[in-house]
């Protein structure tokens, strides 16, 4: 070495540190553990949502292990980052699973992500508890949907501003991805099975990250003034979004004129906005963190306790993983192991409290009942409810809009064990990923 | 009944204020009291309309802050209030006179829940109830609003406004949306056929928005001549939508223009591949949320300066970090383009992460100044207050940055220094120090387009990464190694993104505008501007 570093060793060691902070190494292996995997993104791209699960996991097992953890052994998180990589979602999955023998694993936000683990934990026969909104059109033996599908988020979200605000034209805004194409190709059958006529459907395609709204939002402000109420239904993506709000803030596009209902913003997004052009567009979750609730209060209280931050939101993909954690631990405590097969039969029926005051149930087609919010965004950048379903509704993972998947169902009950059973053919295995 | 309402309505009012009452809280005060007691926003809507049925214009106080969500009442009493909020404890108004009526914990009072259907409600029996205000912008927006929301039954109020008028622009909006009320009434043909003319000469979207609907109901004549007016505020729009795209173009063309022009420096005049310097763009948005946050705290006063506060920081900040990464790193690669390439990229994931660490993953917010906020017109247009701003920002920048390289001294050796770096080492010039400083002038220069993307963007540790291929497209397309071809390279990009972008769509668009541009390097591969001299050649 002759005492001088070689500055490209110097970076990679640099490197090294800098990805050493990101990782949280997983604590020496010890036998009487239970361990759960936790697969978010820590760096790159999709950090800015996925950090929050990865607190959020870490938070429910420490709470988990102070009630005694399970099956009388402590529970052990294993934290891996994937960083925004799609194949290394692979890798990592593997890693947690065959090395660090977790029970079950925790993760993903992104689709593309999910289709990348759902071959390893297929082959692997593990479990992944999956957080997200998505698009539907999937069923997987090892995997729990505990998100939204689109008839628990985008038909209802539709249906509210069809009945409540007479809205007859209709713009689908989203960023090019599967996500955004899928449901906006639901919507587009339900709408014109609703009798919308095909040229009040405009559909539009940002790619990801898209910063100059100006085309758009003036597009959209044309498209409404054709003299019928105009409403926009928004899959943008993450941080499209905030230049998105603040374009239609600044053009002077008002709720009260052309409502925007967006299905990819919660609390955690519009953290980073000034929300006061915003108040009235309208967002469709499972669950806001202003809902009125005693078990919800109790939860924000001791997570912003966690957190050391009294000004920490919450949002929907937690919730979705507290329900997702509490109904493992429930389906474990009744199987008497963590084998993953007993989990898979012991799961189905089981029911948690939700935070928004009901009790959501996991069905047979490994999706759950959730009950559907619609709020408008307020000035402080939480949502008030201002419509919701009366009862629970139960996630449907084929859609009955779409002519190729309308005759699918999945039932993973034994004899039928089937993620995509034809009911007109009558045979297992019509289209999709099984 | 009413005798019945106002005996209740003095016994609530002893109760609640104990105190003297004029005529219009007697009649008023039952109503706003039924706020407390309305379960669902039908309820609201009926009392909304109930209080806009009295033609009482000190209503508008409680509505409006019914609208902006700033009315509530109290558990205890279900006395109803206009409330504005301070931490965890809200001052109490009068829901009528405005007086201070004490304070409240934020837990003891319930806020009356509003949504767009009731704001709509509260807008429409606003405008016809400020219709004879004193203050003719307020007169302005009520005419506005009822254009907007036709209705019959305004027409004699609105005659008779007319009639009252003195404000000659009031007026004319007045008869505008007295004209859209007739489209919707029963009167007849000829009245109808006035009404469309009028319409017709404003000419806007609204006007459009207005015929089209009332087109698709007409029958006989009358639809031929609406078709014929849509027709002719069509034509007229289309021309403005030409001038609309140009101006959006010029405004995606400013905001490449301030990403581009530093990296136009180190890597047009210095030669480096600079990975970094998306994250240099970052770290000025940052400087500007740290400058807000410090103004917020500490002079809240100064907020709408903090912009012009943050422009110095920022360009320090980034170009010492800038100075950093040139000084430890890339000075020991010139030459090595591929490795340099490699180094800053890696130098732009330690950032990315460092800024992550520190600051969190989530975005930050950094406010708009209220001059930054808004848009106003011209014609037909548009035009955004930020991306005006930010237009006139980035050519201040680019003139700035001109007189730097053609009129300083350090200019004159950067120009040298680039032309001919072996003649310009041997006629005495420091070429490692002039290597460092304009790598720091890129970088700062960098910082302060920070500060302005952070009014349109999002201020998150991912910023960067979306301004560095686009700024490196504009580079190489403008001509390597001149200031001139940066300019015309963003804003020619900016334009044909923006003429493509409605036809295209935003993804097709963006493809094909690489296509174009790799086809224009096969053509020239020293893009617009080329470069001439004896370093260009070696």
């Amino acid at each position: 070495m002759r005492g001088t570093l070689s500055s490209m060793s110097k970076l990679a060691a640099a490197t090294s540190i800098a990805a050493s902070i990101a990782f949280a190494a997983p604590a020496m292996a010890q036998e009487d553990t239970i361990k759960v995997g936790v697969l978010h993104s820590l760096s790159g791209t999709m950090a800015i949502s996925e950090t929050t699960l990865k607190d959020t996991m870490l938070f429910l097992i420490e709470e988990q292990n102070k009630k005694g953890g399970v099956l009388g052994k402590k529970l052990e998180a294993v934290v891996v980052d994937p960083a925004s990589d799609w194949p290394l979602f692979a890798e990592k999955a593997r890693e947690l699973i065959s090395v660090n023998k977790a029970s079950a694993v925790f993760g993903c936000w992104t689709s593309v992500s999910r289709k990348s683990v759902l071959p390893v934990f297929e082959e692997l026969n593990s479990l992944l508890f999956y957080p997200v909104q998505y698009e539907g059109e999937e069923s997987q033996r090892n995997v729990f949907y505990t998100g939204a599908a689109p008839n628990q988020q985008a038909i209802p979200a539709v249906d509210y501003l069809m009945n409540e605000e007479g809205v007859e034209r209709w713009v689908l805004a989203g960023t090019d991805y599967v996500y955004p194409q899928t449901t906006n190709k639901i919507l587009q059958a339900y709408l014109e099975s609703k009798g919308v006529a095909k040229e009040d459907i405009m559909i539009n395609y940002t790619p990801f990250g898209h910063s100059d709204w100006q085309t758009i939002v003036t597009d959209i402000k044309n498209f409404g003034s054709a003299g019928k109420k105009t409403a926009v239904v928004s899959t943008i993506n993450g941080d499209a979004n905030v230049p998105f709000y603040k374009e239609l803030g600044n053009q002077g596009i008002k709720a009260e004129d052309i409502p925007v209902v967006a299905f990819s913003v919660g609390e955690e997004e519009l953290a980073g906005l000034d929300t006061a052009p915003l108040v009235g567009h309208l967002t469709a979750w499972n669950y806001f963190q202003s809902v009125d609730t005693e078990a919800n209060a109790e939860f924000i209280a001791k997570w912003q306790e966690y957190t050391k931050n009294p000004k920490r939101v919450t949002n929907d993909p937690m919730e979705a993983h507290v329900i997702g954690f509490n109904m493992w631990v429930q389906a474990v405590e009744k199987a008497g192991t963590t084998d993953p097969d007993a989990v898979i039969d012991s799961i189905i029926g089981v029911s948690v409290p939700n935070l928004s005051g009901g009790y959501s149930t996991m069905m047979p087609n490994h999706h759950i009942t959730k009950p559907v919010l619609i709020g408008e965004i307020q000035a402080d950048g939480q949502m008030e409810t201002v419509w919701q379903t009366s009862g629970l509704v139960v996630g449907d993972e084929w859609s009955d809009y779409l002519p190729d998947s309308k005759s699918l169902i999945a039932d993973w009950r034994a004899p039928l064990s089937c993620g995509n059973f034809n009911v007109a053919t009558g045979k297992c295995g019509g289209q999709g990923v099984n | 009944m009413t005798l019945v309402r106002i005996i209740l309505a003095s016994l609530f009012a002893v109760l609640v204020l104990a105190g003297p009452l004029s005529a219009d809280e007697a009649t008023l005060r039952p109503i706003i009291a039924k706020f407390a007691t309305s379960k669902n926003f039908k309820d609201t809507e009926a009392i909304v309309r109930e209080l806009g049925a009295t033609g009482d214009p000190a209503v508008e106080k409680v509505l409006v802050a019914l609208s902006e969500g700033n009315l509530s009442f109290r558990k205890s009493d279900q006395a109803v209030f206009i409330i504005t909020e301070s931490g965890q404890t809200v001052a109490l108004f009068n829901p009528i006179t405005g007086d201070a009526a004490g304070e409240a914990q934020k837990s003891e009072i319930t806020k009356v829940k509003v949504n767009n259907g009731l704001r709509r409600v509260i807008r429409d029996v606003l405008g016809s109830l400020t219709l004879g205000a004193d203050d003719p912008a307020v007169r302005l927006a009520a005419a506005e609003t009822m254009f907007k929301n036709p209705d019959p039954a305004a027409i004699p109020a609105l005659d008779a406004a007319i009639a009252s008028e003195t404000v000659a622009s009031v007026k004319t909006a007045l008869g505008q949306a007295r004209a859209s009320a007739v489209l919707v009434s029963d009167l007849p043909e000829a009245e109808k056929l006035a009404a469309i003319n009028i319409i017709a000469a404003r000419g806007d979207r609204d006007a459009l928005s207005l015929l089209t609907a009332f087109e698709a109901k007409a029958e006989g004549p009358l639809k031929d001549v609406a078709a014929a007016a849509i027709a002719g505020v069509n034509s007229t729009l289309a021309a403005w939508e030409v001038a609309q795209n140009v101006w959006f173009g010029i405004s995606l063309g400013s905001v490449l223009l301030l990403a581009a022009i530093g990296l136009a420096i180190t890597f047009g005049v210095m030669g480096v591949i600079n990975m970094a310097h998306g994250e240099m763009v970052m770290l000025g948005a940052y400087t500007t949320f740290v400058v807000q946050n410090l103004i917020r705290a500490y002079a809240p006063g100064l907020f709408d300066w903090s912009l012009a506060i943050a422009l110095p920081a920022a360009f320090l900040v980034a170009s010492a970090v800038g100075l950093i990464i040139e000084r430890g790193i890339i000075r020991f690669l010139y030459g090595r383009p591929l490795e340099t390439l490699l180094a800053t990229w890696g130098v732009s994931l330690i950032l990315q992460q460092a800024v992550r660490t520190i600051f969190g993953p989530t975005n930050r917010e950094v406010g708009n100044p209220s001059w930054m906020s808004g848009a106003f017109q011209i014609g037909e247009m548009s035009i955004t207050w930020n991306r005006f701003w930010i237009v006139i920002f980035a050519l201040s920048v680019f003139a700035v940055l001109l007189y730097v390289m053609k009129r300083t001294h350090w200019g004159l050796e950067m120009r040298a220094v680039t032309a001919n770096r072996r003649m310009a080492a041997s006629m005495g010039i420091r070429t490692p120090w002039v290597d460092a400083f304009t790598f720091a002038l890129g970088s700062g220069i960098a910082g302060i387009a920070g500060v302005a993307l952070s009014q349109i963007d999002n201020v998150s540790p991912n910023l960067g990464q979306g301004y560095i291929i686009d700024s490196f497209m504009v580079v190489v397309f403008g001509g390597v190694g001149n200031l001139w071809g940066t300019l015309v390279g963003a804003l020619s990009l900016g334009v044909l993104n923006k003429f493509l972008e409605p036809y295209a769509g935003a993804v097709l668009g963006k493809i094909l505008v690489l296509v174009l541009i790799i086809l224009f390097i096969q053509k020239r591969p020293r893009g617009l501007f080329a470069l001439k001299g004896r370093a260009v050649e070696a």
